[in-house]
């Protein structure tokens, strides 16, 4: 009797301590983990609502029989709520109710991913297994550009890690490192091999850089790019690029992850990229993580010795990074409430206007950009805003590129990705709260990128030290110091 | 409490008179209150479109082929920028209960309206439209209000409505059946008036077949 109850004490604490583990690590035990090899390379590896699914429903029963798709509950009971098994959302403010014509029944569904169509409980996902053949390319990379030492030793380890299979890889590499080109040499053994390799990258203007930049360097293979609005979203290459919200349609589907500014989703849906970007990885694959600015988890990671890094301390042109000049100036708010800048700050501006540079001014948010762009119009500078729900956002950026103008003012939004050949960095109210670590070194890595102009003058005008100004200024100087001594 | 559109947290206001009741259920945040702009000033009598004294072209043009088929629109918000998102999300979607986050101001306004003893219907979808969305929107409108639709129309062919220029769109014929003649005033309810063509198909049916007077609610115009 007694061992009877003890038993049944075990099994309840074994199934509570399971719904606990489920509630609490992303379990992705629901993905089949028979796979069945097909000729369907557009369902290889893919989470799909019926209606993404172009083909009668005739069709769809066959693929289920023969187990090419495997229907699975969209949306899962968890100890406290749901968990939507698409987007990982389990908030229970993002979950509606509603009566559904279809099922006659309240029914559940996601808000959180509703933007790439809703996930509704009473609607199964259809797995497509991701067992399909991809070709073996030989040779398939025509780039002929040469790597620098550091960049070659981690191409190398990018190499070995494609070679072992299953392993992470954090690439640390700062601003300018020139991470595209180090990537080619394992991405061309993962193509050699008959691997399925994505780049996820959080911004869709880094999809739409990189294609053209990868169907030179890889001209003979099969790729896509896919982003909100992409004309082609079929996904059935052996080659992906993709923003990280793409994601979403994909499990167990890539033998070699590309993970690109692995620290860029510091937002509200941060744990939702996180969540897809594992799961889109094989169970056994290689996974490469990209970053200039880690963020404390990966740190963690790394000092624990989790987590294998790599690092490239050194620009492609090999010459050190701009370290930011901390610019104490007592009086900067009470001037900015005004609209305007303190004296010093606007003689500083007017030499540097005088140098062939032009000027990033960096402002904590779009309010005050707009406020100084008009300060500076009116002191006879040409000057432009820009801000991320700006329309002319793209042709502003592309104009002064051209030099079309001098001055371009903006908010974090620009602090990663867009890049200009020459150009000083002026952060104005640098100790405010948006400006954390990660943000001011990338900002800082605006300056100095080209090799006819390696360097440049970066500025942070601020009212007192923070531990992001300081923290920023001590990681540039740390790359710089290891880019010395090796 | 988190906002339904922008899911932003809402810090309740605690005074000394709030304290004391039990706490109300806020929907919406302030910046998407403010968003959303109810119409209040000066409109078309016809169909409430806003900013404008007397009837506007559009309603004479409909008055010239129609005379007296339709009675008049009322409209909550301005269909603006923020209106055309809301719908997006809420009706293409199909984010349901979007729709609880403007609920009250819809109710107060209908309140205002008058049509308290009306016939209230919905314009109906065709069944494979009905079935990408999962609900009818007017529908949905009209079980905010707890009010009962009352379904009284077929729907010929798909709508395609927003592909098609102006023109053509208030000439096209009419894709509703009417299922039975009603002989009390009716009340329309939709979410958006654009071009009017939608309710006053309904209505010249409705005409037709002996109803006496025939006007709609939307909540953007
Ligand atoms: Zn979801
Ligand atoms: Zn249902
Ligand atoms: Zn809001
Ligand atoms: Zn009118």
């Amino acid at each position: 009797m007694r061992l009877k109850q003890a038993l049944f004490l075990d099994r309840m604490v074994n199934k509570l301590m399971n719904l606990l583990r489920s509630n609490t690590t992303t379990d992705y035990s629901w993905i089949p983990q028979h796979h069945t090899p097909h000729r369907y390379p557009q369902f290889a590896g893919k989470l799909l609502l019926r209606q993404e699914i172009p083909l009668s429903d005739e069709q769809i029963d066959h693929l289920v029989t023969s187990s090419v798709f495997t229907k699975v509950d969209s949306i899962e009971p968890h100890l406290w709520g749901h968990r939507c098994r698409r987007c990982g959302n389990k908030a229970s403010h993002l979950f509606g109710l509603m009566p559904h014509t279809s099922c006659k029944k309240e029914c559940r569904y996601c808000r959180s991913c509703i933007q790439m169509g809703r996930v509704l409980e009473c609607e199964p996902l259809y797995v497509g297994s991701s067992y399909v053949s991809w070709t073996a390319h030989e040779n398939p990379c025509a780039w002929q550009g040469k790597l620098t030492v550091y960049q070659q030793n981690a191409a190398d380890q990018l190499v070995n890690l494609v070679e072992k299979g299953a392993g992470e890889k954090l690439v640390w590499a700062v601003c300018g490192a020139g991470k595209t080109e180090m990537l080619f040499p394992a991405i061309t053994k993962a193509l050699e091999t008959g691997k399925r390799v994505c780049l996820a990258t959080p911004r869709t203007d880094v999809v739409r850089e990189l294609l053209p930049r990868f169907q030179k360097a890889f001209p003979e293979v099969r790729m896509q790019a896919l982003y909100g609005d992409s004309p082609d979203k079929t996904g059935d290459a052996p080659l992906i690029l993709a923003t990280t919200h793409q994601l979403l349609r994909y499990g167990r589907a890539f033998d070699v992850m590309i993970v690109d500014e692995v620290d860029a989703f510091p937002f509200h849906n941060d744990e939702s990229l996180h969540y897809a970007c594992k799961r889109a990885a094989k169970m056994d694959a290689s996974i490469i993580y990209l970053t200039a600015t880690p963020r404390k988890v990966q740190k963690k990671r790394m000092r624990k010795k989790e987590l294998p890094v790599v690092f490239v301390p050194k620009r492609f042109h090999g010459h050190p990074l701009p370290v930011p000049q901390l610019k104490l100036t007592p009086t900067l708010h009470r001037f900015l409430k005004k609209g305007e800048l303190p004296p010093k700050l606007l003689k500083q501006i007017a030499e540097q206007q005088t140098s062939p540079r032009q000027l990033l001014l960096f402002l904590p948010s779009i309010k005050k950009a707009e406020e100084m762009a008009l300060l500076l119009k009116g002191k006879g500078y040409t000057v432009e805003a820009v801000h991320a729900e700006d329309i002319d956002r793209a042709e502003k950026i592309a104009a002064f590129r051209k030099k079309k103008y001098r001055v371009l003012v903006t908010t974090t939004i620009l602090e990663r990705g867009v890049t200009f050949p020459s150009v000083d960095v002026f952060v104005i109210d640098a100790g405010h709260g948006v400006f954390d670590e990660a943000a001011l070194v990338q900002i800082a890595g605006r300056a100095g990128r080209s090799h006819d102009d390696p360097t440049g003058n970066v500025h942070f005008y601020h009212i007192g030290k923070t531990d992001a100004l300081l923290n920023a200024i001590e990681s540039i100087e740390y790359m710089n110091r290891l880019g010395r001594n090796t | 409490m988190r906002c339904l559109i922008c899911h932003e947290e809402i810090i309740p206001e605690v005074s000394w008179v709030t304290f004391w009741k039990p706490p109300v259920e806020i929907k919406m945040c302030g910046d998407c209150r403010a968003a959303l702009e109810k119409i209040d000033g000066p409109c078309c009598p016809v169909c409430h479109r806003p900013d404008h004294k007397g009837v506007c072209r559009d309603c004479e043009q409909w008055s010239d082929t129609q005379f007296g088929t339709f009675d008049k629109n009322v409209a909550v918000f301005r269909y603006n920028e923020f209106g055309k998102k809301f719908v997006a999300r809420w009706k293409y979607r199909g984010d349901y209960v979007l729709f609880q986050a403007i609920k009250k101001e819809i109710q107060r306004k209908w309140e205002m309206t008058g049509v308290e003893k009306h016939i209230i219907v919905p314009v109906p979808l065709s069944k494979q439209r009905e079935a990408e969305r999962g609900f009818n929107q007017s529908e949905a409108i009209i079980l905010a209000l707890a009010k009962e639709p009352i379904s009284l129309f077929d729907r010929l062919h798909s709508e395609k409505q927003s592909k098609r220029g102006k023109k053509e769109r208030m000439q096209s014929e009419n894709p509703f059946i009417l299922r039975r003649p009603v002989h009390e005033s009716v009340v329309i309810v939709d979410d958006i008036y654009t071009t009017g063509r939608t309710v006053r198909h309904m209505a010249s049916r409705l005409r037709e077949y002996g109803c006496p007077s025939v006007s709609s609610f939307t909540i953007f115009r």
